[in-house]
């Protein structure tokens, strides 16, 4: 019974770290801008499918460079995901500054389209985004040099617009004509992709009965390096710094001469380079599709909302034990402990399955709300709102 | 104190003729798609559309409801699937028991010999009719109960709303032996008054029927917004805190607003279901429930016409464009939420009140409208009770 109760504990502090390396990003950029990022599970995915990509341009270089690929891999989704939210941070959300519900709305417009994006993304894809990218905004620079940008900035746009995504879609469609298939055929499709650990990751120590897979502690290790990060990089660094006071106060912060903006975007590409990273640690458990960014979205946000915006302990706390919960309900591990009240047991019973034990947990986090609105470690401040 | 209240009066009969007026347009129109679009759309050959019509106007009566909290009362609801689900499969149970005596076919599947409890009650179809508006509200406003007490909001609620329905579709996706799990329940071969549920007949009576109860939700939530009520809502949406700083309990009205709107949403599923053929737990979708927070978006949030305009628009965009180039679709529905929220945040209606007038009258050569205090000053009401607070 302890033994397996054990097995229960470990393999949901497993899932919890899972989550709360998801979670991670999204509770620092919630925490700083109030926003939710709802296309957070679709950066975690461009995470995990820059790791296969990494992994099959590794898998040429033959055996022993294969291994370390999972290293390359990690930096190389940071990079990726890191970039695209800073585009998406200049591009979108730093307009919908104080609208979080509008932002919330926004931020799911951009996961659709990134959903779509893995699915068609082709040679003639990237090249005709990169001619539109290049004829648009390049113009648009050109057009702000002018001296009388003012006038002509509106027809310029209405102009421009048509004008570079037809040359864009006339280049695109050339070179689909002179590849022919070469060059339409989607990179990843629509079916799953399967990133496969290294060896070194696949074995597992033995624990008496229980099996205890290396994969599992990779990440386990992963999510603490990050935390550890996090935090050193919070507490002891300028930047950290700059980040924690406009969490707590933004227009002081302003007035005191921080720069929200850049801190803003700074915080959201750090967020989502994170999210990138668990991106890259979920693609090792399983495979990989354009949907898998949906699995996580709602757990971590519930990991926000239970765990408060003040502090990363609150996140932490907070993943653990929703995946402890989870596991524990889903696998039916506590019913053992209740063998003498049988009401109960039944009732365990019939949550004892993933997708019931969800039921049960958001019960007991709706409870738990009851108590404490604000998380277990809530933002303290004077203000009405806080 | 003597006071002139003929000028008070004259302006209400001026107020209840304007409403005469609005109210006969609206019911001209309502009778225009009622008996006008079958004809028209069978004359063009396109008859599968007319049912189409029917389906995006029970979707028009979803999106009411969502107007009602997200345009009035700025609660982004990211969970009315659930309640459009549980609408639907309350009707969609009283019609699998309909013919007296025997049990849905399904339960035989998994070896299910008596009827669950709760399917009992949906036996009597006014218990049905009732449950199907009475479910939904009841558990939106435990629900609301719950997060409103706690001064839970903003996207905070937005998320808990969320996770509540992946909490419902959990437990409809994996309870076979209850409601059929995944699959879901068919209506279009049950019988409904002897006569399957499928064919024109039934068919043509839904969709009578869903015209007069959106012309129905529609009145309803035009009184509840254009009186005390909806002067509220608004105001709990532009400042909450300030709104109980004045001594009112928002909560109260929160979860009123929230259980009409889930009951909107419930009769919407309901008749979506039968119209559609089969109620499944697709419908707890995440990406449903968003859907139609984006057709009041596009239609001008705060206004009742833009929801009914904006859900019939977005989904004949979808059913044509995605007939025609399904991956577009995607591209097209990300760029909407996109567009909508930064360059058109008051949607189309929103649009044609503010820049759409400035620019008509621009283009006939006329000076653009200003907003000021002469307008209100002209207001004999408003005058009037300047008057009388003064004294």
């Amino acid at each position: 019974m302890l033994t397996s109760l054990l097995d229960g504990l470990f393999d949901g502090i497993s899932i919890g770290s899972v989550l709360l390396l998801a979670a991670l990003g999204l509770a620092i950029v919630f925490g700083l801008m109030g926003v939710i990022n709802m296309a957070h599970g679709e950066l975690m995915m461009i995470g995990a499918y820059t790791t296969f990509v990494v992994q099959n341009a590794f898998k040429s270089f033959g055996k022993p460079w294969f291994g370390a690929y999972i290293f390359v891999a990690l930096i190389c989704a940071f990079l990726v995901t890191a970039l695209l939210g800073l585009v998406l941070e200049r591009g979108v959300i730093r307009h919908l500054y104080g609208r979080p519900l509008e932002t919330l709305l926004a931020t799911w417009g951009v996961s659709l389209i990134l959903r779509q994006f893995v699915r068609s993304v082709s040679w003639v894809m990237v090249l005709g985004l990169g001619v539109f990218c290049v004829l648009y905004f390049g113009a648009m620079t050109i057009i702000s040099r002018m001296p009388n940008v003012e006038k002509i900035r509106g027809w310029a746009r209405i102009v421009l617009l048509p004008l570079s995504a037809g040359i864009a879609w006339a280049a695109g469609s050339m070179l689909g004509q002179t590849y022919q298939l070469a060059a339409t055929k989607p990179w990843f499709g629509a079916q799953n992709v399967d990133v496969t650990a290294p060896g070194w990751l696949r074995k597992g120590i033995k624990l008496g009965t229980y099996q205890l897979p290396y994969v599992r502690l990779f990440i386990l290790v992963l999510t603490i390096v990050c935390i550890i990060g996090m935090y050193m990089f919070l507490q002891r660094s300028a930047w950290g710094l700059r980040i924690r006071a406009v969490t707590q106060n933004r227009s002081m912060s302003a007035c005191l001469g921080i720069p929200t903006k850049r801190v803003d975007a700074l915080t959201f590409a750090i967020g989502s380079g994170l999210a990138g990273v668990a991106g890259c640690a979920v693609s090792l458990l399983g495979s990989v599709g354009p949907n898998t960014g949906q699995n996580y979205i709602v757990d971590t946000f519930m990991v926000v909302v239970v765990g408060g915006v003040g502090k990363l302990v609150g996140s932490i706390v907070a993943a653990m034990a929703i995946g402890i919960a989870n596991y524990m309900i889903g696998a039916n591990a506590l019913s053992p402990l209740v063998s003498w009240f049988p009401q109960l047991a039944g009732i365990l019973e019939f949550f004892a399955n993933a997708s019931m034990a969800k039921v049960l947990v958001f019960a007991l986090i709706v409870t738990f709300l009851q108590f404490r609105p604000a998380g277990i470690f809530p933002q303290k401040g004077r203000m009405v709102d806080a | 104190m003597i006071t002139d209240y003929s000028a008070v009066k004259s302006s209400s009969t001026m107020r209840r003729r304007s409403l005469l007026i609005e109210g006969a347009i609206v019911v001209a129109i309502a009778l225009l798609i009622l008996f006008g679009a079958p004809i028209l759309l069978t004359a063009i050959g396109q008859e599968f559309r007319i049912n189409m019509l029917g389906r995006f106007m029970t979707l028009a009566i979803a999106a009411l409801g969502v107007d009602l909290i997200w345009g009035y009362t700025g609660m982004l609801s990211l969970g009315h699937g659930i309640f459009f689900s549980l609408g639907g499969y309350a009707l969609a149970m009283f019609l699998q028991l309909q013919p007296e005596g025997e049990l849905p076919e399904f339960f035989t599947l998994y070896g299910v010999t008596e009827l669950p409890w709760f399917w009992q009650p949906f036996h009597s179809l006014p218990f049905t009719l009732a449950a199907l508006v009475c479910i939904p509200a009841l558990i939106a406003a435990l629900l609301g109960y719950l997060v409103f007490r706690n001064r839970i909001r903003g996207v905070y609620f937005s998320i808990l709303t969320q996770a509540s329905l992946i909490v419902f579709f959990n437990f409809f996706n994996s309870q076979q032996k209850l409601i059929n799990g995944t699959n879901g329940l068919k209506t279009d071969t049950t019988k409904i008054f002897g006569v399957y549920a499928g064919s024109d007949q039934v068919q043509s009576v839904f969709y009578a029927l869903t015209v007069i109860l959106l012309l129905l939700a529609y009145m309803l939530c035009r009184w509840l917004t254009s009186g005390r009520i909806g002067k509220l809502l608004v105001a709990i949406r532009d400042d909450e805190s300030r709104v109980r700083f004045s001594g009112y309990d928002p909560t109260g009205f929160k979860v009123l607003v929230f259980a009409v709107s889930a009951g909107l949403a419930g009769i919407a599923g309901a008749l979506y279901t039968v119209q559609s053929g089969i109620i499944s737990p697709k419908t707890m979708d995440i990406a449903f429930s968003i859907e139609m927070v984006i057709w009041v978006a596009v239609g001008g949030r705060a206004s009742l016409v833009g929801a009914i305009l904006g859900a019939l628009t977005v989904n004949f965009a979808k059913s044509i464009l995605s007939e025609q180039f399904p991956e577009i679709w995607l591209f097209f529905q990300g760029a909407l939420f996109l567009v909508v929220v930064t360059v058109l945040p008051g949607g189309f209606v929103g649009w044609l009140r503010t820049e759409g007038q400035d620019l008509f009258r621009s283009l006939i050569g006329r000076p653009r409208r200003v907003m000021t205090y002469p307008s209100l000053a002209e207001d004999p009401e408003v005058e009037y009770e300047r008057q009388n607070l003064r004294n």
